[in-house]
Parts: structure tokens; sequence; C-alpha cells
């Protein structure tokens, strides 16, 4: 039995039948090609395949697509503008190099921008590094992303971004 | 992950009809646990029932002088209350800890306490702060609801609804993390109410149990060097690759003296 699922994804309306075992995961690589998503370790542990369903980040190899069925989903490829202009944490990432192999960089963003969001007044490195534990980057020993993810956030709260849900 | 039939039934009666009809139907509230272990065919349900959405299921209020948190309450909505943390911030504190920020997002502390899993934090709360789990059929104290390893009262197809907590002076609730799943290698949940006090230990045995030991020392003298006299015996306790029997006993006794520090 397959069920109808209609998610908003990216601020774009998607209706598809899907099977019920369907990850969200699987359903935003496989069904739409939105492969930015990555799968890492497909046990909910290492965060590479963060999204937002509603404004808040989830491990989206670990929601099945029907759950989110009537939600708003925002993955990686839904923070930059229109007109291809980064969000303030993507552009925060590349200006602080927080990322070598980049395998973790998309769920590590929607993690930070979730964070940040969580967080208007301001985070310290200590909420930064708690505030990722669900994130798991084996090339750079974290310190550059941490520097980047204050950065970004900082530049969010002067300028309200346009993915802040 | 095999296949099964999905359902999202919008109310407590439907979610029951649905999981009646099924040949073999299970309930997901958050699916953090239960999605993996599909995910490992180490369950065959032929049919999912989603709890999700239903909405009287939902919702954490003050009511008759006792925190009400619904099933399908998030950990990360029980943490960011401020009913929560007005009436029993210890138990926000909790919830605030437990696995990810993306973990706590999804997870419920209906499914939670459902899944009776020993290394998780909840079951030490329900059990120190003697709350009433509320089902669709009836109420079931703390004290009987946790019976063993992922075991509870629960009779087949008895939804949980609600969880109540009567509000505790003071209540704290510690933990010795393991960093990679951040369960609870040993949680102690400590609570005072009037002259009654409850220590509850989680991560240590096969199920959640009550530390009377310990009770019984910070009934009479609340502070942590009430604890230093105490011994735990290791025997019955869990080990693995992480801790030994031993090393959780004595985990124990600093787990309650933490949470009683941190209780104030």
């Amino acid at each position: 039995m397959t069920v109808s699922v209609s998610i908003t994804v990216n601020g774009k309306p998607v209706t598809r039948q899907v099977e019920g075992r369907t990850l969200l995961v699987q359903f935003l690589r496989e069904t739409l090609g939105l492969t930015g998503t990555h799968v890492g370790c497909d046990t909910s542990q290492c965060g590479a395949c963060v999204v937002h369903v509603d404004g808040r980040s989830v491990k989206s190899c670990t929601l099945l697509a029907a759950q989110a069925d009537g939600c708003a989903v925002t993955t990686i490829e839904g923070l930059a503008a229109a007109d291809g202009a980064l969000h303030p944490m993507q552009a925060a990432f590349r200006e602080h190099h927080a990322l070598q192999c980049g395998f973790c960089t998309p769920g590590m963003v929607m993690s930070a921008v979730d964070l940040a969001n969580r967080h208007p007044g301001g985070m310290d490195e200590t909420t930064v590094r708690e505030g990722l534990e669900g994130n798991i980057c084996r090339c750079t020993g974290y310190h550059n992303i941490v520097k980047a993810v204050i950065a970004g956030a900082d530049t969010m709260r002067g300028a309200p971004a346009k993915a802040a849900e | 992950m095999y296949s099964f039939d999905y359902h999202k039934p919008a109310s407590l009666s439907d979610a029951a009809a649905l999981l009646g009809k099924a040949e073999e139907g299970k309930l997901m509230a958050g699916g953090q646990t239960l999605i993996p272990t599909l995910k490992q065919r180490l369950a065959r349900p032929t049919d999912l029932i989603d709890l999700g959405a239903i909405a009287e299921l939902k919702g954490i209020k003050e009511e008759g002088g006792a925190l009400v948190i619904g099933a399908m309450a998030r950990h990360a909505d029980v943490a960011a209350s401020d009913v929560v943390k007005r009436m029993i911030p210890g138990l926000a504190d909790l919830a605030d800890n437990i696995g990810d920020a993306q973990v706590r997002n999804r997870g419920t502390i209906g499914g939670s306490i459902a899944n009776s899993d020993p290394a998780a934090d909840y079951p030490s709360a329900i059990v120190a702060l003697n709350a009433t789990v509320h089902t669709v059929k009836r109420t079931i104290a703390a004290d009987a609801f946790f019976t063993g390893m992922f075991e509870t009262a629960l009779e087949e197809g008895e939804i949980i609804t609600a969880i109540r907590f009567p509000r505790a002076e003071k209540a704290a609730y510690a933990k010795f993390r393991n960093p990679a799943s951040r369960y609870a290698v040993v949680g102690a949940f400590v609570a005072r109410t009037g002259g009654s006090v409850r220590v509850a230990i989680t991560g240590a045995a096969p199920s959640v149990f009550r530390w009377t030991e310990a009770e019984a020392a910070l009934s009479a003298n609340w502070s942590a060097a009430a604890i230093d006299g105490l011994s735990v015996k290791a025997d019955g306790l869990n080990a693995d690759i992480h801790a030994s029997a031993d090393y959780r006993a004595n985990l124990v006794k600093v787990m309650t003296k933490r949470a009683v520090l941190a209780a104030g």
C-alpha cells in the first residue's frame, strides 16, 4: 500500500505516492533528486542527513516521508537566495574554511542554522559545540566549524536570514 | 526495512481501531528508536500506526497543582516549556540532555517510557517524581509501570495519553553519559517532596530502580555527604564494553551525589 505525501520542499509544494517505509532522506534524494542531503551512517548518529521540518532540525534518515506529510521541509538546496547569494551560514563556512572533504557540511550547516535560530541572543563556543553534538565531522577537528557557526550566527542576527523559518 | 502499511489516525479511537484490525500492528510515537529498529529488520509489523497527528496527545500544562505532559510531547518541547521550567526545572534539564538536538526534536516522552530502554533518561524521572502514567484505559503508578528491560505494565494495544507529575520541592537529574550514544551509562534522579525523598537510578540495571538506602539517608540529611557512607552492590548491575558492574555501582553513588548538589 502506498501513501500520498504532500510536502512543501524549499518553498515548492510537491505531492507523490510513496511506500510507507520510504524515509524522508530517500524521498528527497531519490524521488526529488535533491542530493545535497547526504546519507552518512544511516543510523541517526552522524547528522549528514539533517534537514528542517517546520523549522526544526531533524535527521531525515530517521523519519518517514509520510511523517512529514503536510509539513514544510528545507534542505541545503533551499538555503541560498534565489539569485544564488549564499545564506550567511554557508558564507561563514566558506570564509572560515569550515570543511575539508565536505561530506558532513550540508547537515552541519542545517543544524547550525537551527541552532542560531534558537539562540537569537548569540552563542558562545560551548553552546555551539554542545549544539552540534548530533553532527560528526571526521576531517576538521571542529575548530573552524565552531568559528564559522559563531560568525554565521552573528551575521544572521545582524540581518535576518531568508531561511530563518 | 520490511514493507508495512502506514496509517496516521487523527484520534485515539481511530488509532485503537487500526491497531485492533491489524495482523501485527505497531504504534509509533517519535520513531527515534522504532525507525532504527525497523531499518535493522529487528521488527516486522504489518501496520505502522503513527500517533503524530492525534491532537489530544499533545500539550504541556499545569492541572490541579500537577504538571501534565502529553505523551507526544517532544523532548525539545519539554526542555523549552516555561511550565516545566517553572514547576520542575530538573525535568526540563533532563529533557534538554537526551540524545542530540535532532533526536530531541522528534523523540517523545510517551515513546521513551513505553520503550523502557534500560539506559533511557525519562524512566528515572517518572519513578523519582512518583508520576502517574495515564493511558486510554487507566492510570498506572510509577512504581508499577516499569517491569523489566524493555518491558512495562502496558497491555497489548494500551496507548499512553499523558504523564502527570506531582510538583516536587527539589528535583534534579545527573547522568554519566556515553559520549557516542548519549544514553545514560548511569543516571540518578533525586526528588524531595515534603519529608519524602525518592531516588531513581537508570542505566545501571536491566530496568530503572529506586535506591531505597539513599532515600532513607537523604530523608534524614538532605546533602551529598549523606551518600558518602552508603555502598552499592555490583551484583545484578549491567556490565558491557562501556562500564563494568563495579564501575556502574560507583557511578550510582557519584551521580546521586551530583543530583543532590544540582537540586540544591
